[in-house]
C-alpha cells in the first residue's frame, strides 16, 4: 500500500512540474501561434505536420493545449491565491473576534454553501462579464468559503491557548496576536487545504470555459477547447479527447498530490495506512 | 423528534432568506436597464415610461424588495424576457428533466459505489484497485467524459441517441457521466467508514455470540457504516446538479442547466434569477432531509439535539 502510493505521488509530482514548465515555456514549444487559422487544413487528424492535429479553424492543436495549460494554471493559481488570503483573514478574524463579525460570516458561508458552487460562478460571469478577472473572481468567490471555516476553527481553538493569553497580558493587540501567534499556527493546516483544493479549482475553470463563460476567444483554454471539441465529436474527436485526456491528467496529479499532503499532516491516518 | 425538526427548520429559514436576498440585488446590480432588455434601446420613451411603472422599477428600493418578497411567498417569479411565458413555468417544464436524470444518477452511484466499497473493505489486491479507480473518478471531469461515453457508446457502437430525451434509452448515458464522480466520492467515504467499523469491538462480540462473519458483517457493521455515507450522499445533491448543468449541455437534455445556460445567453434575468433560487431550495432541502434522515437512523444524534 505504501509503496504504491509512493508512485502515483512521484508520478503525480512529475506531471504537475511538466506541466508547469510546458505552460511556462509555452511560447517556445508550440510550434504555431495559438490563433493561426488555416482553413485549407481544418480537423485534420494527428499527423508529421501538426502532431495533435488541427480544430475547427485549422489551428494547431498542440500550440493550444499548451497555452491553454498557460491559462488553466494562471487562473487556478490566482483564484486559489485571492481565495486562501480572503478566506484565512476573514475566518481568521471572525474566530478571533467572535461577535457580530463571526455572525455575518457565519450568514454569509450558509447562504454560500446552499448554492453549487458552479451556479454562484455562473451568476458572478453573468453580472461583472467574462474574461480573465471575472474568471478569477468567480472561482475564487465559491472557493473562498472552505478556507474561511478551517481559519475560523484554528482561530477559535487558538485563541484560547496559553501563549496567546501571554500576549495580550504582555499589551499586544488583536491584530498582532492574529499576525504573530494564530496566523502562524494556522497557515501549514490551511496550506495543505489549499493543495488539496487546486484539483477542484482547476476543474470549476474548465467547467466554466466549457460553457463559455471563461477566457474568451481567441485565447486558447482546455475547456473552451472540450467545447469545440464536443460540437465537432462526429468529424474529429481527436478535438475532445486530447483537451479531455491532459485535464484528466492535470486534475489527477493535482488530486494525488493533495491527497498526499493530507495524508502526511494526519499522523493517524499515516499509521493506519502503514499498518495495513 | 419533534424538537429536533423544529430546530432543523428554523436553520433553514434565515439560509434560504439570504439566498432570496441575495438573488435579488444581483438582479439590481445588473448592468444594463431591464426596460432596455425588454423594448430595445430605441423604444419610444412614453412606452419606457409606462414599463418602468408598470415594474416597480421608479419606487424606493426597500420597496422594492418588499414587493419582491410579497410575490415570492406567492409564487409569483416574473415573467421570462425571452419567451414572455411566466418564470415558474419555464421551471416547472425544466426541473422534471434534471430530477430523472439526477434521481438515475444517484441510482447508478450507490449501485456502483456499494459493491466496489465492500470489495474494498476485504483489504488486498482489491482495495488498492479501487482506490485507483475512485481516484480517477474524482478526477474525470464531467465534460471529458460524456464526449468519450458518446463516441463510443452512440457514435462507434450506435446502441443510444446522441441527443435530447425524448427515446427510449436516452437517458442512460448522460445518467452514467452524472454518476462516475459521485460514486467515487460515495466509495472512498464508504470503504473508510467500512474499514473503521470492521475492527470494532461489537463485532466481536457478535461473531462471539455465534453470528456467521457475513451476518455479523451485514447486521451490524454495514448499518453503522452507512451513516457517514448517507449524509454525504445528501450533501452531494448540490454537486449534483452542477454536474447536471455541464452534462446537460454534453447532451442537449432540455433541463434545468440547458435553461440556465440559455437564460445567461440572452440575458434573461428573471429566468436566471429564479433558477438560482430553486437550485437554492434544493440544495437546502437536501441538506435538511439528511439532517432529518440522520437522525431517524443515529438517535444519539436525536437525543443530544
Amino acid at each position: 500500500m505504501a509503496r504504491g502510493g509512493g508512485v502515483s505521488r512521484k508520478a503525480a509530482a512529475a506531471l504537475v512540474l511538466a506541466w508547469m514548465a510546458a505552460a511556462a515555456l509555452a511560447p517556445l514549444l508550440a510550434p504555431a501561434p495559438y490563433a493561426g487559422q488555416d482553413l485549407e487544413h481544418r480537423l485534420e487528424g494527428p499527423s508529421a505536420r501538426a502532431w495533435l492535429g488541427t480544430d475547427d479553424l485549422g489551428r494547431d492543436v498542440l500550440s493550444r493545449a499548451l497555452y491553454g495549460a498557460r491559462v488553466s494554471l494562471a487562473v487556478t493559481a490566482a483564484a486559489l491565491a485571492i481565495a486562501l488570503v480572503a478566506g484565512t483573514l476573514l475566518g481568521a478574524a471572525a474566530g478571533y473576534w467572535g461577535g457580530l463579525l463571526d455572525q455575518a460570516l457565519g450568514r454569509t458561508v450558509d447562504v454560500l454553501l446552499a448554492l453549487p458552487g458552479i451556479l454562484l460562478a455562473i451568476a458572478v460571469v453573468a453580472y461583472v462579464g467574462r474574461g480573465f478577472s471575472p474568471l478569477v473572481l468567480a472561482l475564487s468567490a465559491t472557493a473562498w468559503v472552505g478556507y474561511a471555516r478551517v481559519a475560523r476553527a484554528l482561530a477559535l481553538s487558538l485563541r484560547g491557548r496559553d501563549f496567546v493569553t501571554a500576549s495580550r497580558a504582555c499589551g499586544a493587540g488583536g491584530v498582532h496576536v492574529l499576525r504573530r501567534h494564530i496566523l502562524p499556527h494556522a497557515l501549514g493546516i490551511l496550506w495543505v487545504q489549499a493543495a488539496a483544493g487546486a484539483a477542484s479549482v482547476m476543474l470549476a475553470e474548465a467547467g466554466l470555459s466549457f460553457l463559455g463563460l471563461g477566457i474568451q476567444p481567441p485565447h486558447p483554454s482546455w475547456g473552451e477547447m472540450l467545447a469545440t471539441g464536443c460540437d465537432c465529436l462526429l468529424e474529429a474527436p481527436h478535438l475532445a479527447l486530447v483537451p479531455g485526456a491532459l485535464l484528466f491528467s492535470a486534475v489527477w496529479a493535482l488530486n494525488t498530490l493533495g491527497e498526499s499532503l493530507s495524508e502526511g499532516m494526519d499522523p493517524g491516518r499515516r499509521h493506519r495506512v502503514d499498518a495495513v | 423528534m419533534r424538537g429536533y425538526v423544529a430546530g432543523r427548520l428554523l436553520l433553514f429559514l434565515p439560509a434560504m432568506l439570504g439566498v432570496v436576498t441575495l438573488v435579488f440585488f444581483l438582479g439590481r446590480a445588473l448592468p444594463g436597464d431591464p426596460v432596455d432588455l425588454m423594448l430595445g434601446e430605441g423604444a419610444p420613451a412614453e412606452r419606457r415610461e409606462e414599463l418602468r411603472r408598470a415594474l416597480h422599477l421608479d419606487d424606493p428600493l426597500p420597496m422594492q424588495y418588499g414587493r419582491y418578497l410579497w410575490d415570492l411567498s406567492r409564487g409569483r417569479l416574473g415573467v421570462s424576457l425571452r419567451t414572455r411565458r411566466p418564470v415558474a413555468e419555464e421551471l416547472a417544464a425544466a426541473l422534471p428533466q434534471t430530477a430523472r436524470l439526477a434521481g438515475a444518477a444517484l441510482g447508478l452511484a450507490v449501485l456502483l459505489a456499494l459493491p466496489a466499497a465492500l470489495a474494498s473493505a476485504r483489504g488486498g489486491a482489491a482495495r488498492r484497485w479501487v482506490r485507483a479507480a475512485t481516484s480517477a473518478g474524482l478526477s474525470l471531469p464531467t465534460f471529458f467524459l460524456g464526449p468519450v461515453l458518446l463516441l463510443v457508446f452512440a457514435v462507434w457502437q450506435p446502441w443510444f441517441p446522441v441527443s435530447g430525451a425524448d427515446e427510449p434509452g436516452a437517458w442512460f448515458l448522460p445518467a452514467v457521466t452524472l454518476a462516475v464522480p459521485t460514486s467515487a466520492l460515495l466509495c472512498r467515504l464508504l470503504s473508510a467508514s467500512l474499514s473503521e467499523e470492521m475492527g470494532r469491538e461489537y463485532l466481536t462480540a457478535a461473531r462471539a455470540r455465534g453470528l456467521g462473519e457475513g451476518t455479523a458483517f451485514r447486521r451490524h457493521g454495514l448499518r453503522n457504516a452507512l451513516l457517514p455515507a448517507v449524509t454525504v450522499l445528501g450533501l452531494q445533491l448540490g454537486g449534483l446538479l452542477t454536474g447536471a448543468i455541464l452534462t446537460e449541455r454534453i447532451f442537449r437534455w432540455p433541463g434545468l442547466g440547458t435553461l440556465v445556460l440559455g437564460a445567461i445567453g440572452s440575458r434573461d434575468y428573471p429566468v436566471l434569477q429564479g433558477a438560482v433560487l430553486l437550485f437554492a431550495l434544493l440544495t437546502l432541502a437536501a441538506t435538511l432531509a439528511t439532517d432529518l434522515l440522520y437522525g431517524f437512523l443515529d438517535p444519539r444524534i436525536r437525543r443530544d439535539g
